[in-house]
């Protein structure tokens, strides 16, 4: 299974980055190639040119303040896995990622890699899907911002152009008190999730949940909001009827589940309605995860 | 074909490299040391895991090209002629290798894991290991070598300063 | 007595792992020939059809490349691999070509080789190669009453061959039975998947006229004879090296296209070829194993004896007989009664060719499957007949008294073998007691936390020592070393330490003044390798008789020196000492050509026995089962090493899981096998079986042969399958659930659920 042959650029600088994308119709960004590497072992992608992003700085700094939460583009599973602050100020983000992969993929796996591959079970692209977040990106054409929710289009599919890199993603700010949970179901530790479900909400003075978000990934060709499933959380207090009103919603929520060797489509579905019912069985209790 | 220049094991090599070729395949082939085993070549088994920088990393999925100016270890780099290791000395103890395929990929793995966590406990020992495939094992023994192995790591002990 | 502290029965901690340990193995793609060339095999991506054109042109011209070679390179005949264990005449036309010619018969079939100065040259040079295939519809499951394509002219229903095992009257005793059950139960397909890919080096010398390979692993010698054999030359122009094989569990080593088309490519290009498999490839072209469906029936009476077991049992090999086919469709025929009393047996075995990858034998062959169908058929005649399943099992098993048991002969190529010696109740009580077996029976079927807890029992039998012979050489060297040489292979099980602790009590040295060298063909007139857990067995045997005749040999010499007669001495430790005082040590002895090459002949089989237990949760929401608790024990007789013999259990033990529930080779309608990655072919991990405990015995030694022990290495893949089904069985007692085929995947288990009848009575 050896690469099929390739130029390779090492840029120092985005622009040159994103000229030589332009220039090279068959190009290919390599940011960490966990992903991309593999693809092309089985000679399922053969890139004319791979653009290295290794030497261009600026790109791997986790920022958090009042705005927010930002994870550029080069930041690794392990830089997450690493940053105390991280945990308080936005849990959900080493919660899921907590579960990408292996040790030895997490020192060179990125952010701007998972989402630009755009794989339906992985856990960056559900959680931005989930979180409502921004990604930015650049291109020839200038710097612009896509809303995750406009940025995967379907399996392995993004909303970006030809020439555009992923510089960072924006986490708007999370509240103090909010409750959050995260579950998936792989075959083993570190597998893809056949499915997985991030839920979270505030709550108001009445003790009522407002703001609800639930996300899958795993479920369909790329990572979805629950709506239906939010519609049974907004305004209500958690109860076992309410989860049980959810866990129905969820389990009719997918029009067309995925199917493999390891999960047909009706087994997806009923994964999706009880690892939704779990997770807020556990935010219920008050527990994460 | 590029010029690739790097520290292996301490010593400064040189090697001339297709873009296309893995660091993988370039330590075994360009420069000889067949320690590091090839198992699967798309990320899965971990038995090409060496040392890149101070990170356990599977070397099938980095390319050669890219280990330029950097540091890296292999099994024979944590390895010498007179005595076994602490680390090997406990897989010898535990029967924690068979056939040796996988075997160098989990001394590099173990080595990175207890250089970073000289306290890690059994739990997150597993977890780390569980990306390093096994066939002839059965991890069990794997991970009571790595266990047994810590003090080793502990109190700046002289196997951390790899 | 070894005075330097006897070496057999201690845990000695292995001598190989100083090379392995630092990365110094010597495994087939360590190896570097000077001028040697790469070849990569192009593949069928078609199961079954007619091939029309191969038009290898564009390939051939592509910079690097020194040749494409096709079946049209073979002249006429395309030679054929011959089957290896108990070949049969009409198995020839299931033979595999080396390459094909006229027909494709499965995905990953060998189409064309290309030769190129790197293994990526080769690889891009395959995308190069274009293949004209007319589809022919594929064979990809067994089929039921209608016809199926026909994958060989004149074998209609592709049913290739057929076994037969009878004792007694088992129609007879059906007929008048108080109880009988039938069920269809299937194992999937799934097999070894060594850490180690295949490969090949091979190195062709004009002027000695000799063909030298790299690689060899398992059974180097028959190797050595068939690729002769198929390349007319004589066998001791041939020699195949082994060095470090990075697992066999049984599917590497055995003669593969490859081993053919490599020497041969390096003939014709009177350059050394190196091919090594990837594992893409090896997924496709390794053996498989498994894949076969039984209909079973038992016949009981009302206290639950077994009156009679009947079984029509389709094997499903994929397409072409390997070199080791023939072992699993025999050993599910002959071994499903296991260690119980089955008066009455019948089976008969049919072996149905498909459009799959050929299989050959794996871990426990036949005998996995076989103890699937049958502890799955106990636990479901026993809640039927309302007995204790351990209960049944104890009226069942046979007990010592009854040993040895002659097991039923298998039509055709009969061998007589029998059960050996084994305390087999004793053993089911110490695993019993070991998992707390009555303690924990409240659990059975409760549902605590979201989950339903089960708790099963096991009892089996592994074969092993398959004869017929091994050799073994020994040679005194100058410094007062010996050297031995085995024809055993070592795989990776620790056989190189294991009969150097066996030599060295043998010669009453440290194992230090040892040296051992084993597998290739260079080092013994004649071997026969590792398989069916025969390596300490045949070769430690072979050992004991070497070192008794150098013995004597040692002592003739001494005899001269010290001018006495050989019975005036005697031998301790490495030193011969007169009668009359005088004595020499081996070194001294240098110069008196003392050597020795042993062969140790072997009819009778031996049979490590045991019994397993579980404890186990089903999620029902997801469907996934946990592995609360696995005791595994075992009696092999007389253990050399008993780390090394853990070691094993433990290893065979997790494949067994592996097998049962994570491990599948699937195929779609068309025959296209989509599990094409180790992200599809799911192996065990560290983190998915934890709590297993194994302990090994030495309750029985066997009585067929000095050494008394029994071989060992595959017993703990054997029970798991059913087990685990009787475990999951017992846990969704309530959802009525009853599984009859694996793999107990998620998925598979959460349908158990949702298809199962509903029972109002229970909640």
């Amino acid at each position: 299974m050896k690469l099929p042959q390739f130029e390779y650029a090492s840029p120092q600088s985005l622009d040159e980055a994103i000229a030589l994308l332009s220039a090279n119709d068959g190009a290919k960004v390599l940011s960490g190639g966990q992903s991309l590497l593999p693809v092309m072992a089985f000679r399922l992608s053969h890139p004319s040119m791979l653009v290295d992003l290794q030497r261009i700085e600026g790109l791997d700094r986790i920022t958090i303040s009042d705005d927010g939460v930002r994870l550029g583009a080069r930041v690794r599973w392990c830089d997450i896995e690493a940053n105390r602050d991280l945990q308080d100020a936005h849990p959900l983000i080493p919660a899921m990622i907590s579960h990408v992969a292996h040790f030895q993929v997490r020192h060179r796996g990125t952010v701007g890699g998972s989402l630009g591959h755009a794989d339906p079970s992985a856990e960056m692209p559900g959680l931005a899907v989930v979180c409502d977040c921004d990604i930015v990106v650049r291109g020839s054409a200038g710097e612009r911002t896509i809303a995750a929710t406009d940025f995967f289009k379907g399996s392995l599919e993004t909303a970006l152009a030809h020439d555009e890199i992923i510089i960072e993603i924006r986490f708007p700010p999370w509240q103090p008190k909010r409750r959050w949970g995260f579950q998936e179901f792989a075959r083993r530790r570190g597998d893809f999730a056949i499915a997985g479900v991030a839920v979270y909400f505030d709550l108001n003075a009445d003790g009522r949940m407002i703001d609800a978000h639930v996300g899958a990934i795993g479920v369909a060709d790329a990572p979805q909001r629950l709506p239906t499933v939010e519609a049974c959380l907004n305004g209500h207090r958690m109860s076992d009827d309410v989860i049980a009103r959810a866990r129905e919603a969820a389990r009719t929520a997918i029009s067309e589940p995925l199917q493999d060797i390891h999960a047909a489509a009706d087994y997806r579905v009923a994964l999706l309605a009880t690892l939704t019912e779990r997770v807020l069985q556990n935010a219920m209790r008050g527990n994460p995860a | 074909m590029t010029k690739v220049c790097f520290e292996l094991n301490g010593e400064s090599v040189t090697v001339d490299v297709e873009p296309r070729m893995t660091l993988g395949d370039c330590i075994r082939h360009g420069l000889k040391k067949t320690g590091t085993h090839i198992g699967c070549e798309h990320g899965v088994c971990g038995a090409c895991t060496v040392i890149v920088d101070g990170d356990a990393v599977r070397s099938c999925l980095m390319l050669a090209v890219q280990a330029n100016g950097r540091k890296i270890i292999t099994v024979e780099g944590l390895s010498n002629d007179q005595e076994l290791t602490p680390l090997q000395q406990a897989f010898r103890e535990h029967h924690a290798l068979q056939c040796g395929f996988c075997t160098p990929g989990f001394i590099t793995t173990a080595h990175n894991l207890l250089s970073k966590e000289p306290y890690a406990d059994e739990e997150r020992i597993r977890e780390v290991l569980s990306g390093n495939v096994c066939r002839c094992t059965g991890y069990i023994a794997i991970i009571e070598a790595v266990m047994a192995a810590r003090p080793a790591y502990q109190n700046g002990a002289r196997e951390t300063t790899r | 007595m070894n005075e330097n502290g006897s070496f057999v029965g201690r845990p000695i901690q292995r001598v190989e792992d100083l090379r392995l340990l630092r990365g110094k193995g010597q495994y087939v793609d360590d190896i570097e020939r000077e001028g040697q060339l790469h070849a990569a095999v192009l593949r069928s991506s078609v199961a079954h059809g007619i091939i029309r054109e191969i038009d290898v042109s564009a390939a051939r011209e592509l910079h690097g490349v020194h040749a494409v070679i096709t079946a049209a390179h073979f002249g006429d005949v395309v030679p054929r691999i011959p089957v290896r264990l108990f070949p049969n005449e009409a198995m020839k036309p299931f033979h595999q070509p080396v390459m094909a010619s006229d027909k494709v018969r499965f995905v990953g079939e060998p189409i064309a080789m290309v030769i190129a100065d790197t293994p990526a040259i080769a690889e891009d040079a395959l995308e190069l190669i274009e293949v004209d295939i007319d589809q022919l519809p594929a064979v990809s499951q067994l089929a039921e009453g209608e016809s199926a394509a026909e994958l060989f002219e004149g074998c209609a229903d592709n049913r290739a061959f057929d076994y037969r095992v009878r004792r007694g009257d088992a129609a007879a005793v059906f007929a008048t039975a108080d109880y009988t059950r039938r069920e269809r139960l299937y194992v999937h397909r799934h097999t070894g998947i060594t850490m180690e890919t295949r490969g090949v080096v091979s190195e062709w010398d004009p002027v000695a006229g000799k063909m030298t390979c790299w690689g060899a692993a398992k059974v180097p010698f028959a190797n050595r004879k068939i690729l002769a054999t198929l390349m007319g030359l004589p066998e001791d122009s041939v020699e195949m090296i082994e060095g470090d094989a990075g697992g066999s569990f049984g599917v590497r080593g055995e003669f593969f296209p490859e081993d053919f088309l490599v020497p041969f490519a390096a003939k014709m290009l009177g350059r050394p070829v190196k091919w090594i498999e990837d594992r893409r490839e090896h997924l496709l072209a390794v053996s498989h194993a498994r894949d076969i469906t039984a209909d079973l029936a038992i016949a009981c009476s009302k206290d639950g004896r077994i009156l009679a077991m009947q079984a029509e049992i389709y094997v499903d090999t994929g397409a072409y007989f390997r070199t080791s086919t023939t072992i699993t469709p025999r050993n599910v025929g002959q071994f499903l009664p296991g260690p119980y009393r089955v008066p009455h047996y019948s089976a008969d075995v049919a072996v149905m060719v498909s459009n799959k990858s050929p299989s050959g034998t794996y871990r426990g062959p036949g005998r996995f499957e076989a103890d699937f169908f049958r502890e799955r058929i106990f636990d479901l005649a026993a809640k039927d007949l309302g007995i204790d399943r351990v209960e049944f099992r104890r009226r069942n098993l046979l007990s010592e008294a009854e040993l040895p048991h002659k097991i039923p002969a298998i039509q055709p190529d009969p061998v007589v073998t029998e059960l050996d010696s084994g305390a087999y109740e004793h053993v089911l009580d110490l695993c019993l007691d070991r998992i707390g077996w009555n303690e924990k029976q409240a659990l059975q079927s409760k549902l605590i936390d979201g989950r339903y807890h089960g708790l099963a029992v096991a009892c089996f039998v592994e074969g092993g020592a398959a004869g017929p012979r091994e050799n073994a050489r020994m040679v005194l060297e100058d410094d007062g070393s010996v050297s031995v040489y085995v024809g055993s292979s070592a795989v990776g099980q620790g056989v190189q330490t294991i009969l150097m602790q066996i030599a060295a009590d043998a010669l009453e040295l440290p194992m230090e003044r040892l040296r051992l060298f084993h597998g290739s063909t260079t080092y013994v007139k004649e071997g026969w390798g590792s398989y069916h857990s025969r390596s300490t067995v045949m070769g430690g045997n072979a050992i004991l008789m070497a070192a008794s005749e150098l013995i004597g040999q040692i002592k003739s010499a001494a005899a001269g020196m010290l001018q006495c007669r050989p019975d005036q001495l005697s031998y301790k430790s490495g030193v011969v000492t007169s009668e009359q005082g005088g004595s020499v040590d081996l070194a001294g002895l240098s110069g008196s050509g003392i050597a020795y090459e042993a062969t140790f002949s072997n009819t009778k089989h031996t049979y490590t026995y045991g019994s397993h237990a579980v404890h186990l949760t089903v999620d029902p929401g997801t469907g996934r089962i946990e592995i609360l608790d696995y005791v595994a024990f075992e009696d092999a007789g007389r253990i050399i090493n008993p780390l090394t013999l853990h070691g094993q259990a433990i290893g065979s033990i997790v494949q067994g899981l592996g097998g049962t529930l994570l491990e599948q080779f699937v195929y779609d309608a068309d025959g296209q096998m989509l599990s094409g990655s180790l992200a599809d072919y799911l192996v065990p991990l560290a983190t998915d079986f934890p709590k297993i405990r194994s302990e090994s015995l030495e309750l029985r030694p066997s009585p067929n042969h000095p050494l008394g022990a029994k071989g060992a290495g595959e017993g703990g893949t054997i029970p798991v399958g059913g087990l685990i089904a009787n475990a999951v069985a017992a846990a969704l007692a309530k959802h009525n659930v009853e599984p009859l085929s694996l793999p107990l995947s998620p998925d598979q288990v959460w349908r158990l659920i949702e298809n199962a009848p509903k029972n109002d009575a229970h909640a």
